[in-house]
């Protein structure tokens, strides 16, 4: 499975590196307070924070993930990308970002604080700084290994040089060099990937070639037809789709609790859209990130459908290597392709593509980390702000710069851990995200619910989680063989594929987060007089209307309406 | 603050002129090209990418002469 570069391939990659380096150098001589580095000065135009609210999505993982799930579940795999995207972004836009932006809460758990209290900021703020620590630990794991085995690298030299890369930029830069570097980022992966969807799709006999060859492969595995080519059509019963789920698991677990808890509630996207430079730019950010993510599906699902085709004719000699279990180890099929098409020359782009999706996603995590450590840590508990304004914002720029640092190395050391005790690491980090369906009940009953009360949101954001968790620790799926996959006390349910109990731990999350607020908030008092909530509950903030001279298509509400009709279009199509 | 337009632009202009370069020079390898389809994929993202990044260079630049 070895991939060969030339120097042309290499050159690529530097010219790229050097820029990546040279924005943030740049930018350094503005990091003149805490304010300008850990929130960009709120002063992101709205397309550039809008690209890079997708592109920070748009990690490896995700990416090398979302091509090979193309090829295990054909088109059902884009509900990441339109149910599981678009109705939670334009919720975000229009009815969240008002409050989060017009809060001038600087992270989503300093939110949590305005809104309820300190001890609920303290819970999600811990929770959060590990999850990203953990999650840019693993995916630096998963590149470097990759660039082990495929281009032949010293493991540890390309993630030492990786996590080098990214720290240089994001310490001299802080969020507004992680936000640029996302834009340069997002172009690279299409630019780089565009080739390979062109020369696969052509190789096939174009996309009539591709829905006529995946009809026998369908067959062959017992579903109708045109399955790999449909979204909704055979989810009346989760026998009939490769997912194996039925249409209220993709709907209500997907499409609601995941995806709002994701993309509403997670400060790694969020962040984004609050370094905007203004409350109506906050809002068009999601929207604007909406256009583009619909299309990625063309370009890392589609190829994966494509490798589906390939790997079913001996001809095309396309070759999945196996994992570590025996089974197709479905991560490498975006680098397989990579092999399989593009000469010298574009090769280098595509991997530098990769390269780009992987810095992409830990900046992003590195520069959620070190805000929320700066500001939800330790100027919470730690050292808390003093009179002289000026000297704090040095003192805080010098704090999250070195959180930055440490966010490195600590993801440093876990990518080390993950490389010995691999599902260990994997383990906890599915544990820290099963926080976000219960962040989203809170938050979601916290702006639209002005009794709700900090001890009844504490208690649910808690519950909620110890739930998520006894629920993963009491199902299993079919097949699974380690403790990533649940059923670590005993098991109690086997559902019948892994992405059925995905959903139902976050429904489950949910449903008990929102019993259990619902229900102490009638049971305690309101701490908060109605004046603190101003701005942070829908019932209690003016609504002004700023944007009544702009043409429809720059205000939010004319853009999410074409954002809409989009969705509706594709899910229509492609049905 | 920084113009993001102009080191994008910058950036796929010098590696777009790169890759064109690459392909032209590249044009009798038959070898390496049969990988894709026999079709010189260098040339035609080489100039797509120059394309792009004049695009970018073009609309940074003259957003700078009205301010």
């Amino acid at each position: 499975m070895r991939v060969d570069l030339s120097w042309i391939d290499y050159l690529i990659m530097i010219i790229y590196f050097l820029f990546v380096l040279g924005i943030g150098w740049f930018l350094r001589k503005f990091m003149k307070n805490a304010n300008a580095f850990l929130e960009a000065g709120r002063s992101i135009p709205a397309w550039v924070a809008g690209l890079a609210f997708i592109s920070t999505n748009l990690g490896a993982l995700e990416v090398m993930g979302m091509t090979g799930s193309g090829m295990k579940y054909g088109m059902m795999t884009t509900h990441f990308y339109l149910i599981g995207a678009i109705p939670a972004m334009i919720f975000l836009a229009l009815f969240m970002m008002p409050f989060y932006y017009g809060s001038k809460a600087r992270s989503v758990p300093e939110f949590l604080k305005l809104r309820y209290d300190e001890k609920t900021r303290g819970l999600n703020a811990i929770l959060f700084a590990a999850m990203t620590v953990l999650a840019s630990g693993i995916s630096m794991y998963a590149l470097a290994l990759l660039m082990e085995n495929v281009l032949g690298w010293n493991y540890n030299l390309s993630l030492w040089i990786s996590a080098l890369i990214v720290l240089g930029y994001t310490y001299l830069g802080g969020l507004s060099s992680a936000i640029y570097n996302e834009v340069l980022q997002f172009f690279i992966i299409v630019i780089g990937l565009l080739p390979l969807v062109f020369l696969a799709l052509k190789d096939v006999g174009g996309w009539v070639g591709m829905k006529a060859k995946l009809v026998p492969i369908a067959i062959s595995k017992g579903f109708a037809p045109d399955t790999y080519m449909s979204t909704w059509k055979y989810t009346g019963h989760a026998s009939g789709n490769p997912f194996g789920v039925e249409w209220f698991g993709l709907l209500f677990g997907l499409g609601f609790v995941l995806a709002f808890g994701y993309w509403c509630t997670n400060f790694l996207i969020v962040q984004r859209a609050f370094a905007a430079e203004s409350k109506a730019a906050a809002r068009k950010v999601p929207l604007i990130g909406a256009l583009p993510k619909m299309f990625i599906p063309f370009l890392i699902i589609v190829p994966g459908i494509i490798a589906l085709v390939l790997s079913h004719d001996p001809g095309k000699g396309f070759v999945i290597p196996a994992d570590a279990s025996g089974g197709l180890n479905y991560n490498l099929t975006i680098i397989m392709l990579l092999k399989q098409y593009l000469p010298t020359g574009v090769l280098g782009l595509g991997i530098t593509a990769l390269l780009a999706s992987f810095m992409s996603g830990m900046a992003g995590n590195v520069s959620a980390f070190n805000t929320v450590w700066t500001y939800d840590i330790y100027q919470s508990y730690i050292r808390p702000r003093t009179n002289d304004e000026e000297a704090d914002g040095k003192h805080y720029l010098k704090v999250g710069r070195i959180a930055t640092v440490f966010g490195i190395l600590l993801s440093i050391a876990s990518a080390y851990v993950a490389s010995k005790f691999g599902n260990i690491m994997d383990f906890l980090q599915t544990i820290f995200s099963l926080i976000s369906a219960p962040l989203f009940a809170v938050i979601f009953l916290g702006m639209f619910w002005k009794r709700t009360t900090g001890h009844a949101a504490f208690t649910g954001l808690l519950l909620g989680f110890l739930m998520a968790l006894l629920h993963h620790g009491l199902t299993t799926s079919a097949g699974a063989t380690s403790i990533v996959k649940g059923g670590w006390i005993t098991t109690l349910h086997t559902y019948p594929v892994e992405m059925a109990q995905n959903f139902w731990t976050a429904i489950i999350a949910f449903g008990v987060s929102t019993i259990v607020t619902v229900g102490l908030t009638f049971l305690t008092k309101q701490q908060k007089s109605d004046a603190e909530l101003t701005g942070l509950v829908y019932s209690l903030t003016p609504r002004t209307i700023v944007d009544k001279d702009l043409p429809w298509y720059q205000r939010p509400v004319g853009m999410a309406i074409l954002v809409g009709s989009i969705f509706l279009l594709f899910t229509v199509i492609f049905w | 603050m920084v113009d993001i337009r102009i080191p994008i632009g910058l950036m796929f202009s010098i590696v777009g002129g790169l890759i064109t370069g690459f392909g032209f020079f590249t044009m009798s390898n038959t070898e390496m090209y049969h990988k894709s389809l026999g079709i010189n994929v260098n040339i035609i993202m080489g100039i797509v990418m120059l394309a792009f990044g004049l695009i970018f260079l073009f609309f940074a630049f003259r957003k700078k002469k009205k301010a």
